[in-house]
């Protein structure tokens, strides 16, 4: 169990994938140890390669850790039974960077996914994912598939599958990378607006330039470790 | 908005074939239609054979007077184990005989009683003691030993059947299993989305399982009727060897002798083996995530 009131807490942690001849590769995190306190909103910077997207990972318990001890809301990932990560991933939101949005499935059912893993009713359903289309934008791409939306169109859909379960952890890689602008702004509301209303939120980047736009606690990762905290 | 593949976030509908599953498993609903049906009838002729014969006694009387058949009926008439005696009627017997002996006026034929036993555990040998004292030179005939024979290759045959039905059965598992793994292969993205939004194994290999066994079903219906137009066609194969089978007296046919219990089971079997299949294949797939 979480040993304090951080929503996620790293303690010495390494992670390797596995080698494709068996055993572990190289370490992509190394020695990495952090805690991210309830309600905050960080920045995870660091060029391509330095372990962003793997950090993002394990606290989406997409991933356990090689070494050292990964908690999130309570939950500590690498000894945890895995019928008990389900339940933690319910309450985490993730926009990937390749996004993964269902081809075979519309905008609209892309986005109710979480809620209908919720078994929330079809009325709130319709009800929240309509909202949360206008939000973003796409009320009149409802219907449309993945393949038949803009790049721009397709993360702010990702993004809207993210967080329309009001999710208490939030993790985003690279959100606004096909956005234009305009649209990186009102997303970046949209994560502000959260972050206002409880949800703690980690956004993962390269792009100083967006950072900028939002101040707030920034973590760089360099080869695997974190170099620095800072605002 | 919501369509219909709300309710079908894998789209399975389209990763998991029904066309080619469906045809596959109705062919081995067919089959296993025909091996109930081929174990029930040799049990059924089996158990004929050994009511018929088994419980079938001769006794050979020569010189076959009046006086010696009567004498011989009436000690099988005493004896509890007997159920029935009745002599054979002598123009019966040559003319059972005469493709064999052919027209011999002057040959004299033993008389023939036919004895229908009450016990089929009854000691025949000492019947035919009882009677040969009563009447010297009676002959007693059991048929026990070709019986036992016949009911020994109706065992075996059953047994063939019943081993074709556990093999159709394997088939069949195989059958779902590629298909289910082929699925999920084509949706492997998809998979590990629903996994990352927090769907447990259950509901991800429920969906696979509900999929599998719906055309597994639906297979199994296909296959129980196209059996029924086989079973005719066999039928009227198997004429030379039963009544006269025709379109006409397609009510006459042995319907009732069918095992229509386990014939109705085809189709629940096959869902059952769907179900279990697709869930063990999705589990075992699933468990290599974290």
């Amino acid at each position: 169990m979480e040993p304090s009131g951080a929503v996620v807490r790293f303690d010495e942690v390494g992670f390797s994938y596995p080698a494709p001849g068996g055993g572990h590769g190289p370490e992509i995190l190394r020695g990495m140890s952090l805690a991210l306190d309830d309600g905050s909103f960080t920045w995870l910077v660091g060029p391509s390669g330095a372990g962003k997207t793997s950090a993002l990972r394990l606290m989406h318990a997409a991933l356990r850790p090689t070494r050292g001890e990964v908690a999130v809301l309570g939950v500590t990932i690498g000894t945890a039974a895995r019928r008990a990560l389900p339940v933690l991933r319910r309450k985490i939101g993730v926009v990937h960077q390749d996004l993964r949005l269902l081809p075979h499935l519309s905008t609209f059912d892309n986005v109710a996914l979480p809620l209908r893993l919720a078994r929330r009713s079809e009325a709130r359903v319709a009800q929240e994912v309509t909202e949360m289309l206008t939000w973003i934008g796409l009320e009149h791409r409802a219907s449309a598939r993945p393949e038949e939306l803009s790049g721009g169109e397709q993360q702010r859909a990702a993004i809207a599958r993210a967080v329309v379960s009001r999710p208490a952890l939030l993790l985003a890689d690279e959100p606004t990378g096909n956005v234009d602008a305009a649209q990186a702004r009102r997303l970046l509301a949209l994560f502000a607006e959260m972050n206002r209303l409880g949800t703690t939120i980690v956004i993962a980047t390269h792009s100083e330039d967006l950072v900028g736009r939002f101040p707030a606690p920034m973590m760089r990762l360099e080869r695997g470790r974190i170099l620095g905290h800072g605002a | 908005m919501s369509n219909r593949s709300g309710r079908d976030p894998l789209g399975l509908r389209r990763a998991m074939s029904d066309r080619l599953l469906q045809a596959l498993i109705a062919a081995m609903a067919l089959l296993a239609c025909l091996g109930f049906a081929a174990a029930r009838g040799v049990d059924a002729l089996g158990e004929r054979w050994r009511l018929g014969a088994e419980a079938a006694v001769t006794i050979q009387v020569p010189d076959p007077t009046r006086t010696r058949i009567a004498l011989a009926l009436g000690v099988l008439a005493t004896l509890p184990e007997v159920a029935d005696a009745n002599p054979v009627d002598p123009e019966r017997l040559a003319e059972l005989l005469r493709p064999w002996l052919g027209e011999q006026p002057n040959l004299t034929l033993p008389g023939v009683i036919e004895v229908q036993l009450r016990n089929l555990d009854a000691d025949v040998a000492l019947i035919g003691d009882r009677v040969a004292e009563a009447v010297p030179g009676a002959v007693t005939e059991a048929h026990g030993l070709w019986v036992g024979r016949l009911a020994a290759l109706a065992a075996a045959v059953q047994g063939v059947a019943y081993a074709a039905l556990l093999l159709v059965g394997l088939i069949a598992v195989a059958v779902v299993a590629v298909a289910t793994r082929a699925a999920l292969a084509a949706r492997q993205e998809s998979v590990a989305v629903l996994h990352q939004l927090g769907a447990t194994d259950r509901e991800i290999a429920g969906r696979f399982a509900r999929r599998a066994m719906v055309l597994a079903v639906c297979g199994g219906v296909v296959g129980v009727v196209v059996a029924v137009p086989a079973f005719f066609l066999l039928a009227r194969l198997a004429q030379p060897f039963g009544a006269e089978v025709t379109a006409e007296s397609l009510a006459g046919l042995p319907w009732g002798s069918l095992p229509w219990r386990d014939i109705a089971t085809v189709p629940l079997i096959a869902g059952a083996i769907g179900w279990v299949t697709a869930q063990s294949v999705v589990r075992v797939w699933l468990a290599r995530m974290p």
